[in-house]
């Protein structure tokens, strides 16, 4: 386990090192300068001179990348060219927006997912079954901010049951959770259709094996064989599906953020390629990738405590 | 009636929650105002986004000068002003016993300050150039300020009502990027970013009794449909700048709003890059305006919601001549001017700017020139390579692309770096006596001149002059409906 750890770190700090000159080379090579956008089309020569010193864009591009990585180790990410406030509290600024946002949408995916899931291979060409599979196909089809806007349409123009957007923050609770509720919506639905499908197929697969008849026949219920022994044994391609949602439901809130106009990381990571602040999109690049990172290490580590078998792999 | 007792409590708290919020509401008239685009700073002297001026602008923040809805300046920070005979020597006499927000006396060492400020060697001001013609600051005496300009200009007292030109104190100058402090109508409260701006009125404000606004607050929604959305569920009482004509009847239809269109000073050009063949071809120029049928571009893009221009200068203005008739849509025409040009049948790139009005009319100017027998390649770019390609390095054929400064016909004028790569000696010269010119009928005539000067030279197809909508709901009083300038002042707002 010692040597799975350590083999797991380096592995993330070489892809998060990766990712850093990725971006860096990126940023740098794109057109675009931090000063112009800024200052505008009636700046003069000698402003943007001034700017470009101040935001310290004269030096070569190897040496930022190097002092960039240097006082990152330090854990200071640098001060945002547009905003001009330090990268690392505005982006703890609008965390919570954007984590909010992840866990409820991720808690909705499997909320409906796997119940729908189970439903349907249970009800193997029944109606429920043929029910389940026509929604989730219909939810794979659907655009996620296609979707939004006809939810914002529905309840919050006609129907006037939720905000149609708008963070209003968590000091009050009642007013946030109504404001995640459409998004959550939006984000969760399309994400639990392609989720149910792969947990009804691997359950569908278990259940023609030999153990689950064996525990019918010892007497047990369907319900229960269905949920103590074909779902804790289907679990590993649906932890594996889970993990790839995790990241997919992370970079999903910026097209929910952008029309819901809630006040997260998707907003903030759009407006800084825009405005080629540099410092900024590297922080949450950065960001972004090491939670995708992180998501696939949880799912190794849970392969591990369900099916104890695959130890010995690692 | 057993089942009724336990619902008394409740009846109670609902009613003591609606007397809260009606009570609320008779004391604070607020204002939740939608805006498209989502500022980086709260600082008008160092950053060239507009919706910081939309909103702080002779709001947080005064100047010496003001403008009103038709583009006419009065005094602001300076009640009054005299000029000597050679229009060189200003001296300001400013208003007494205004405070800054923070509670900080202004007087002229603030005037003094933030002018050397702007005009320093190391200033980041987005409009260094209105502080160009002047000499010097000089303070007389608390009250008084005397400016004194290397060359007469026209458009000084004008200029001095802009955001980059804001009065601000040498004590809070540094911080006003987060936490801005002026002297203005209302002061900065809080500021969510990508969310929300709070403004709240400043009781100690030498007019504080014509403010009817207790509160503002902007919120910034990018997306139309988010936007439509939040003005259609009521979370908003305005939209400025509503960005989608093509949502507008719904709102026109619909008796709890008012939707206004006026004008602003955004000139939509389809740039030719003069520098470069053939476009440095007056005869190619000319083609291309005979081939662009703005009635039809005006339609298909804007909804039919934008004035037609035939030059550049804005149709409201006091010198404006309608030249929209020097080159009618005349495919013919277009056809005999390319041929002789040598270029018929040949191929040009457009480059498209991420704005609705460029990429709607980039595909109908496509059409148009493909009707005259020219290949048009729409590329759409994204607006940080449009600044460093187009606007920087004139890597381009054409592009589309509105400007939205006044007095911004100095633009040709600019020689052959500036994104035109138009450099023509004559309009240099009349560029300099518009701009030094400081009485009123002879600039208009010479502006005039100009405008004809410009369209005759084809230098760009002139398309249309940009509409500002506005959705507001009924009962809202006071909001201009042009904007002559980026600011928006809202002392005068009511809400009913």
């Amino acid at each position: 386990m010692g040597l799975f750890l350590l083999r797991r770190t380096i592995g993330f700090v070489l892809t998060l090192l990766v990712v850093s000159v990725v971006v860096f080379a990126v940023m740098n090579i794109l057109p675009g300068d931090p000063a112009l956008t800024i200052l505008g089309l009636d700046a003069s020569e000698d402003a943007l001179a001034a700017l470009r010193e101040q935001l310290g864009l004269n030096q070569p591009v190897v040496t930022r990348y190097v002092l960039w990585v240097w006082h990152a180790i330090q854990g200071d990410f640098g001060v945002s060219h547009s905003f001009k406030v330090p990268v690392a509290g505005l982006i703890a600024e609008r965390l919570p927006m954007t984590i909010s946002l992840a866990i409820s949408g991720m808690a909705m995916t499997l909320l409906i997912a796997l119940p729908a899931g189970i439903l349907a291979a249970s009800r193997h060409r029944k109606a429920a079954d043929w029910g389940v599979m026509f929604l989730s196909q219909l939810g794979i089809a659907v655009p996620a901010f296609w979707l939004s806007i006809l939810l914002v349409l529905l309840f919050a123009v006609k129907l006037r049951w939720l905000p149609p957007g708008h963070f209003p923050g968590w000091s009050d609770p009642v007013a946030a959770i109504r404001a995640l509720i459409l998004p959550t919506v939006a984000l969760g639905l399309v994400q639990s259709a392609v989720l149910a499908r792969v947990t009804r197929s691997s359950a569908l697969e278990l259940m023609r094996l030999d153990f689950v008849r064996t525990a019918r026949a010892t007497g047990l219920s369907r319900a229960r064989v269905l949920w103590h022994h074909v779902l804790p044994n289907a679990l590993v391609p649906i932890v594996t599906i889970v993990g790839m949602q995790f990241a997919a439901v992370v970079t999903g809130t910026i097209v929910i953020e952008n029309v819901f106009s809630l006040p997260g990381l998707g907003r903030l990571v759009f407006q800084s390629i825009a405005n080629r602040d540099l410092p900024t999109v590297q922080a949450l690049v950065m960001m972004f990738a090491g939670i995708v990172v992180t998501a696939n290490f949880i799912v190794d580590l849970l392969y591990v405590a369900i099916d104890p078998r695959l130890k010995a792999r690692t | 009636m057993r089942h009724f007792v336990p619902s008394l409590p409740l009846a109670a708290l609902v009613m003591a929650l609606g007397t809260g919020i009606l009570a609320d509401d008779a004391a604070a008239a607020s204002l939740v105002m939608g805006i498209q685009q989502e500022p980086t700073s709260l600082d008008p002297t160092s950053d060239a986004t507009a919706s910081i001026d939309g909103m702080l602008t002779q709001n947080v923040f005064e100047s010496l000068t003001t403008v009103n809805e038709k583009g006419e300046v009065l005094p602001q920070l300076a009640e009054s002003w005299t000029v000597s005979d050679d229009g060189l020597t200003y001296v300001f006499k400013l208003v007494q016993g205004t405070k800054y927000h923070d509670g900080t006396d202004f007087n002229a060492d603030d005037v003094k300050f933030s002018f050397d400020r702007a005009m320093a060697e190391g200033s980041t001001n987005p409009t260094k150039s209105i502080f160009a013609p002047i000499a010097s600051v000089t303070v007389i005496d608390p009250n008084t300020v005397e400016i004194k300009l290397k060359k007469k200009d026209a458009f000084f007292l004008f200029n001095m009502a802009q955001g980059d030109a804001s009065i601000v104190a040498s004590e809070s100058a540094d911080a006003n990027a987060t936490t801005p402090v002026g002297t203005g109508p209302f002061k900065y409260a809080a500021w969510t970013r990508g969310d929300r701006l709070t403004l709240e009125k400043n009781a100690d404000y030498r007019g504080a009794g014509t403010v009817a606004l207790d509160k503002i607050e902007f919120r910034f929604i990018p997306d139309a449909a988010a936007a439509s959305a939040a003005l259609l569920a009521e979370e908003l009482d305005v939209y400025a700048g509503f960005p989608a004509p093509e949502m507008l009847p719904q709102f026109q239809a619909d008796p709890r709003f008012d939707v206004t269109i006026g004008s602003t000073e955004a000139e939509v050009i389809l740039a030719m890059n003069n520098s470069k063949p053939p476009f440095n071809d007056l005869r190619v120029r000319q083609g291309i305006s005979y081939a662009i049928d703005r009635e039809e571009l005006i339609d298909g893009a804007m909804y039919g919601q934008a004035v037609p221009i035939g030059s550049f200068y804005p149709p409201h203005g006091p010198a404006y001549v309608d030249l929209t008739g020097m080159y009618p849509h005349d495919v013919a025409k277009a056809k005999a001017l390319f041929k002789d040009a040598g270029v018929e049948g040949s191929t040009m790139t457009l480059r498209v700017p991420p704005f609705s009005y460029a990429t709607r009319s980039a595909e109908i100017i496509q059409a148009q020139l493909a009707e005259a027998g020219i290949t048009v390649k729409v590329e759409n770019v994204e607006w940080g390579f449009w600044l460093d390609e187009i606007y920087k390095k004139l890597n381009y054929d054409m592009t589309i692309i509105s400007h939205p400064g006044p007095n911004d016909m100095g633009n040709f004028a600019r020689g052959p770096k500036y994104f035109y790569g138009y450099d023509d000696a004559a309009y240099n010269d009349l560029w300099k006596q518009i701009s030094e010119e400081t009485d009123a009928d002879t600039r208009i005539a010479l502006l005039k001149k100009g405008q004809t000067y410009l369209a005759e030279n084809a230098v760009h197809g002139f398309l249309f002059q940009l509409p500002q909508v506005n959705i507001q709901k009924k009962g809202i009083t006071g909001l201009w409906v042009s904007q002559p300038v980026l600011f928006r002042p809202l002392a005068g707002v009511k809400v009913e």
